[in-house]
C-alpha cells in the first residue's frame, strides 16, 4: 500500500497489511526529559472548557442528567452534528445532537433503558417502546436461557454486576487504525476476510463469523457516513495530527454510539499521535501550543461522554463513570521507552483542563521509564489524584508493548484481543453459603448443594476448608456457564460491530471473571485458623453471626500466614473456573476488583468470621480490610503484590490513600518518595495502584459541603471518580479507608 | 542477638533521606516535656526482637529504598541498646542498606562508638539551645549530646541537626540561631531541620493515663515555621 499521507514515514510491514505497532515501532521518538516544554491553555481551550463546566453544573443541578433525547435509538448517524463550543471545536462529534445530552440505547435491554428515563423524569418515546416490542434484546435473550439456579445466584447476589442488562463493555477497538489506513482500506481487508471464511466448513461458528463480519463492514460505512456529516472524509488516511487525532476520535465516537457498554476505553493513543504531531512540529506547520491545543481538545471532547443509566447501576458503579481509559507510556520489547512528548502532553491535560476522573489515564509503569517522566507522573498524583499506575513490566511479557487497559486493569492486546466481561462474584458470601449448607443467611435462598450446617461450638479451619472447595467448584461451574449464556446473547442481539470492524477478524477472546470480598474471606479463614470462632447460630441452625476469640493475623502487614491464604484463593479460583470450557473457546482470566460495588456487596453479606458486621462494606479490589493494617504503608503494598498476576491477569487493584506530610516535608522530597514507592511496589511484581495524597479532612470537608468541592477527584478501585458524585454511603466508605499518616 | 521494639513502621519518609523502615527501640532516659512517643520510655516495655529476624523484616522492603532510603532506628533512645543496633545495622551494611540513627546523643560510652562505625547517618535531635532548658526540659545535662556531636565531628559521620519548635520554648530566633551557629561550627553536620509541634500524641497519654505537660501549648503554624527555616 502507498498513500500521499503516508509522506515521511519510516516503511514497515505497517505497509503490507494492518499492523499499527509496526508503524509506531519504525516511527516513534522517545522522549526521556522533563516536562518543562509543555504549555498552558490557549484563550480558545479555556473558552471550550469555560463552556463545559457551564453544563457540567447544570447536569448536577438536574440530579445528574442534564438532558435525554428519548425519541431517537442511539446510532452512528442517527443525530444531527452536535458541537461543544460551535466552531470553536478542534475535535469535534459528540454522541447527540448537543453537548451532556445523553441518548438511549435500548439493545442491552429494554427495560434498562425506560426505567433509567424514568429515573429522571422523563419517559421513553412510545415509537421505541413499540419498535423494541418487536425486537430481542441481549436482556431477553439472557433470560429465556437462564436456569432457575442462574436467576437465585443473582437474585442472593453471589454473581452480581453481570452484564446480562446492560452492554459488556471492556471491548477496545483499535482506534488508531482509522487514522493510519483510511476507512476504505479496513473495508477492503474485511472484505477479503469474509471471502476466505467462505470457503470454510459452514459450521455454528463460521456461519456467526459471515454475519459478523457482513455487519463488520456495513457499520464501517456507517462510520465513513458519520464523519462526512461533521463534513470529513475519512476513507483516506488521516494527513497530518489534527486528522489522525479526529479520525481515531470518530471511531471512538462511534462505538460510543452504537453501545452503551459498561466500560468504553480508548486504548493506547498518545505515542501514536505523537509521531504525527512530530511530522507536523517539523513541518513547521504545528506549534507546541497547538499540539497541546489539539489533545486537550480531544480531551474536553471525551470529557463530554455519557450514558443513560439506572440508579440502580450507579450504586453498583458510583459516580457515573464510562472508563474512557487512555493507557501511556512503557517501555518497549527492545527495551526503549515508548513515553514521547506527546505521553507529557496527555497528562498535561489535567492541568490545562483540572482534574477529572474522565479519560481514565492509566499510567504503564516500568522501572525502566525515564526519570523525568516518573517525576512528573509523581507530581500530578500528588496534585491531582487522577492518575492510575499499572506495571508493565509484568504485563508486557503476557500482552507485548501495544496492548492497553481496559476499564479499570484489564489489559489486552490493542485490536488482537477482546474481553468478554464477567462482572464478579462475592467469595465472603461463598464462605457463609458453604457453612450454611447451601442457605444464603440474607436471602434465605436455598442454592447449591444441599448439606446440614456445619456443626459444633467451633469452627475447624480443615472442615470449614472441605466445605468451601466442594461449594467453590459448584460455583464456578455455574459462573462460567451463566456467562456463556451472557455472551452468547451478546453476540447475538448488541454485537459490537463498530468495535469489532476495528479488531483482526481472527481474534483472541478473554473471559475475565472476578472476585469481591478478598480480603474479607482470608481474613476470615485467618480467624478460623489461627484464633477460635464461635458460630452463632439462629432458631433454624443458620449460623449467622460468629464470637471470635483472640488475635489472628490480618491481611495487609505482610504477614506469610494470613497473605498466602489470599494467594491461595486466587489459584484455586482460576483453577476450578477453567474447567468449564468458556463460550468462543475465551481464555479464562481473573480479576481481584470491585469498583465500587464493594459498598453494595458488603450491604447484601451477613456477618463473617474476621469480626465484619452483617451489611459493613467490604475493602475494595484487593486492598486489606479498612485499619487492620499496623506496620504501616510498604508492609500494606507488600501483602498485595503477592497476589499472583498468573492467576489473575485480568488485574490485581489496589488503591493507596496517604497524606501528604507522609510523603515528605517538601515537594520534591514527596515526588521523590512517590517514585521509590512506585519502583519498589512494582519490582515486587505487584500489578496495579491507584495513589490518592490528600487529607482525610478534605474529604469530610467535601462530604459535609459538596458544592464547596464541584471538581473534587479522588481514586477508587480503578478509576477516579468526582467525590461528590458517590452516593453519600460511597463517600462515608471512601472516608472510612485507611489513610497512610505519618509516624 | 535480641533487643526490645516498640514498634516497626514500614513507611517512614520523614526521617531521613528517602523511602525507609523506621524501628522504633524502647526505653529512654530522658524525660523530654514534648517527647511524642511516651510508650517507648520504659526499657521494659515493647517486644523482645531478634535482630536476625528484623533483618529479615527490614529486607523485605529493599526494592522500595531506591537510591537514598534505607532504615533508620528510633526510640526510644537506640543509644540504651547500642549493642543491639550495632548488630542490626552491620548486618543492613551487609547487605548493602544505608542505616539513620535517631537519637539524643545523651549517651558516650564504647557501645555507642561501636555504633557508630555501622552508622552512614545520624539524625542529632538537639534539643534546646542553652544547659538549663535543656536539663530542665529533659532530665539530662546538654553537654553529653554536645561531646556527642563533637564526636561525629571528628569522624566525619554525616548528621543531620534537628530541633522541635516549641511554641514558647524554642521558637525564638535566638534559639534557631544557635542550633546555626552549632551546625556551622561542626563540618559534618549536612542539614538543619526545624520540625514542627504537634499534638497527635495526646491520645497515646491519655490511654496510657499520663498526663501530658505540653497540652495546652499550641503547635506552631506554618507562618513560623517558614520564618524560622529562612533563618537557616
Amino acid at each position: 500500500m502507498q498513500f500521499e499521507q503516508w509522506k515521511g514515514f519510516n516503511d514497515g510491514v505497517w505497509k503490507t497489511g494492518i499492523d499499527v505497532r509496526d508503524f509506531i515501532d519504525k516511527n516513534y521518538t522517545p522522549y526521556t526529559g522533563d516536562g518543562s516544554f509543555l504549555c498552558g491553555p490557549t484563550e480558545r481551550t479555556r473558552h471550550a472548557l469555560a463552556r463545559l463546566e457551564e453544563l457540567k453544573k447544570a447536569e448536577q443541578d438536574k440530579g445528574g442528567v442534564l438532558a435525554v433525547d428519548t425519541t431517537t435509538v442511539s446510532s452512528l448517524c442517527n443525530y444531527k452534528p452536535g458541537y461543544l463550543d460551535g466552531e470553536n471545536d478542534l475535535i469535534v462529534g459528540l454522541q447527540t445532537d448537543e453537548p451532556l445530552k445523553r441518548g438511549v440505547n435500548p439493545f442491552g435491554g429494554i427495560r434498562m433503558a425506560r426505567s433509567a428515563c424514568e429515573a429522571y423524569g422523563y419517559q421513553l418515546s412510545d415509537k421505541i417502546e413499540e419498535y423494541f416490542t418487536y425486537r430481542t434484546t441481549h436482556n431477553d435473550g439472557v433470560f429465556r436461557v437462564y436456569t432457575d439456579e442462574m436467576k437465585a445466584a443473582r437474585h442472593c447476589a453471589l454473581l452480581t454486576g453481570l452484564p446480562d442488562a446492560y452492554g459488556r463493555g471492556r471491548i477496545i477497538g483499535d482506534y488508531r487504525r482509522i487514522a493510519l489506513y483510511g476507512v476504505d482500506v479496513l473495508i477492503a481487508e474485511k472484505k477479503k476476510d469474509k471471502q476466505k471464511a467462505g470457503d470454510n466448513f459452514m459450521s455454528v461458528d463460521n456461519i456467526r463469523l459471515l454475519e459478523e463480519l457482513y455487519q463488520q463492514i456495513n457499520f464501517l460505512g456507517k462510520l465513513k457516513e458519520m464523519a462526512a456529516m461533521y463534513g470529513y472524509d475519512i476513507s483516506r488516511p488521516a494527513a497530518n495530527a489534527r486528522e489522525a487525532i479526529q479520525w481515531t476520535y470518530f471511531g471512538y465516537l462511534a462505538a460510543n454510539k452504537e453501545q452503551n457498554g459498561a466500560a468504553m476505553s480508548f486504548g493506547r493513543t498518545s505515542t501514536f499521535f505523537d509521531i504525527y504531531i512530530e511530522r507536523d512540529l517539523q513541518a513547521g506547520t504545528l506549534t507546541e501550543e497547538g499540539a497541546q491545543e489539539l489533545l486537550d481538545d480531544l480531551v474536553l471532547k471525551l470529557r463530554c461522554a455519557r450514558h443513560l443509566r439506572t440508579p440502580e447501576y450507579n450504586e453498583l458503579f458510583g459516580g457515573d463513570p464510562m472508563w474512557i481509559t487512555e493507557s501511556v507510556g512503557g517501555m518497549n520489547q527492545n527495551h526503549r521507552t515508548l513515553v514521547t512528548r506527546s505521553s507529557f502532553r496527555i497528562l498535561n491535560t489535567l492541568y490545562n483542563l483540572g482534574p477529572a476522573p474522565e479519560p481514565n489515564l492509566t499510567v504503564l509503569w516500568s522501572y525502566a521509564l525515564p526519570e523525568g517522566f516518573k517525576r512528573f507522573c509523581a507530581k500530578i498524583s500528588a496534585d491531582t489524584d487522577s492518575i492510575q499506575y499499572e506495571n508493565d513490566d509484568l504485563m508486557r511479557p503476557r500482552y507485548g508493548d501495544d496492548y492497553a487497559i481496559a476499564c479499570c486493569v484489564s489489559a489486552m492486546k490493542v485490536g488482537k484481543q477482546m474481553q468478554f466481561f464477567g462482572a464478579r462474584t462475592n467469595l465472603a458470601k461463598l464462605l457463609l453459603l458453604s457453612i450454611n449448607g447451601g442457605v444464603d443467611n440474607v436471602f434465605g435462598t436455598h442454592i447449591g448443594p444441599q448439606k446440614e450446617p456445619l456443626q459444633g461450638d467451633l469452627l475447624n479451619y480443615d472442615d470449614v476448608i472441605a466445605r468451601f472447595r466442594e461449594y467453590l467448584t459448584w460455583l464456578c461451574h455455574l459462573y462460567v456457564n451463566t456467562m456463556n449464556c451472557i455472551h452468547y446473547m451478546h453476540d447475538k442481539y448488541a454485537y459490537e460491530k463498530t468495535q469489532m470492524a476495528l479488531h483482526d477478524t481472527d481474534v483472541e477472546r478473554l473471559m475475565a471473571f472476578g472476585v469481591a470480598g478478598l480480603s474479607v474471606i482470608t481474613d476470615s479463614l485467618s480467624a478460623i485458623k489461627y484464633a477460635k470462632v464461635h458460630p452463632v447460630r439462629d432458631e433454624n441452625g443458620i449460623i449467622t453471626d460468629f464470637i471470635t476469640e483472640g488475635d489472628f493475623p490480618k491481611y495487609g502487614n505482610d504477614d506469610n500466614r494470613v497473605d498466602e491464604i489470599a494467594v491461595n484463593l486466587l489459584t484455586m479460583v482460576h483453577n476450578e473456573l477453567k474447567k468449564t470450557p468458556a463460550y468462543r473457546g475465551a481464555q479464562h482470566t481473573l480479576s481481584a476488583l470491585t469498583i465500587t460495588s464493594n459498598v453494595m456487596y458488603g450491604k447484601k453479606t451477613g456477618a463473617t468470621p474476621d469480626g465484619r458486621k452483617k451489611g459493613e462494606p467490604f475493602a475494595p479490589g484487593a486492598n486489606p480490610m479498612h485499619n487492620r493494617e499496623v506496620n504501616g504503608a510498604l508492609a500494606s503494598l507488600n501483602s498485595v503484590s503477592k497476589l499472583p498476576y498468573s492467576s489473575a491477569s485480568d488485574g490485581i487493584s489496589n488503591t493507596f490513600s496517604i497524606v501528604p506530610d507522609a510523603l515528605g516535608h517538601t515537594e520534591e522530597e514527596r515526588i521523590s518518595n512517590l517514585v521509590s514507592i512506585l519502583d519498589g511496589y512494582f519490582l515486587n511484581d505487584a500489578h496495579h495502584l491507584n495513589v490518592n495524597v490528600m487529607n482525610r479532612e478534605t474529604l469530610l470537608k467535601a462530604y459535609e459541603h459538596p458544592e464547596d468541592y464541584p471538581n473534587l477527584t479522588i481514586r477508587v478501585s480503578g478509576y477516579a471518580v468526582n467525590f461528590v458524585k458517590l452516593s453519600r454511603e460511597q463517600q462515608r466508605e471512601v472516608i472510612m479507608r485507611t489513610f497512610h499518616t505519618a509516624v | 542477638m535480641t533487643g526490645r521494639i516498640s514498634s516497626f513502621q514500614s513507611l517512614g519518609t520523614v526521617d531521613g533521606p528517602g523511602v525507609r523502615c523506621v524501628v522504633f527501640l524502647q526505653g529512654c532516659p530522658l524525660h523530654c516535656a514534648c517527647c511524642h512517643n511516651p510508650e517507648t520510655r520504659d526499657p521494659r516495655g515493647g517486644t523482645e526482637t531478634d535482630t536476625d529476624e528484623l533483618a529479615n523484616r527490614i529486607l523485605r522492603f529493599r526494592s522500595y529504598f531506591g537510591k537514598t532510603g534505607g532504615v533508620t532506628v528510633s526510640g526510644g533512645e537506640p543509644l540504651m541498646q547500642a549493642e543491639f543496633v550495632t548488630d542490626l545495622f552491620r548486618k543492613m551494611k551487609t547487605a548493602g542498606i544505608h542505616t539513620a540513627l535517631d537519637t539524643s546523643g545523651c549517651l558516650w560510652n564504647p557501645a555507642a562508638e561501636e555504633l557508630l562505625k555501622y552508622t552512614d547517618l545520624v539524625l542529632l535531635d538537639y534539643k534546646y539551645a542553652d544547659p538549663d532548658s535543656y536539663l530542665k526540659n529533659t532530665g539530662e545535662k546538654m553537654e553529653t549530646a554536645e561531646r556527642f556531636l563533637d564526636e561525629l565531628d571528628k569522624r566525619h559521620l554525616p548528621t543531620w541537626l534537628r530541633r522541635v519548635i516549641i511554641p514558647g520554648q524554642t521558637d525564638s530566633e535566638s534559639s534557631v540561631l544557635q542550633l546555626k551557629a552549632v551546625a556551622d561550627a561542626h563540618p559534618c553536620v549536612e542539614k538543619v531541620e526545624l520540625l514542627p509541634f504537634r499534638k497527635l500524641c495526646i491520645s497515646k497519654y491519655d490511654n496510657m493515663n499520663m498526663d501530658f505537660p505540653l497540652r495546652d501549648v499550641p503547635e506552631p503554624d506554618e507562618d513560623l515555621m517558614c520564618r524560622l527555616r529562612g533563618l537557616l
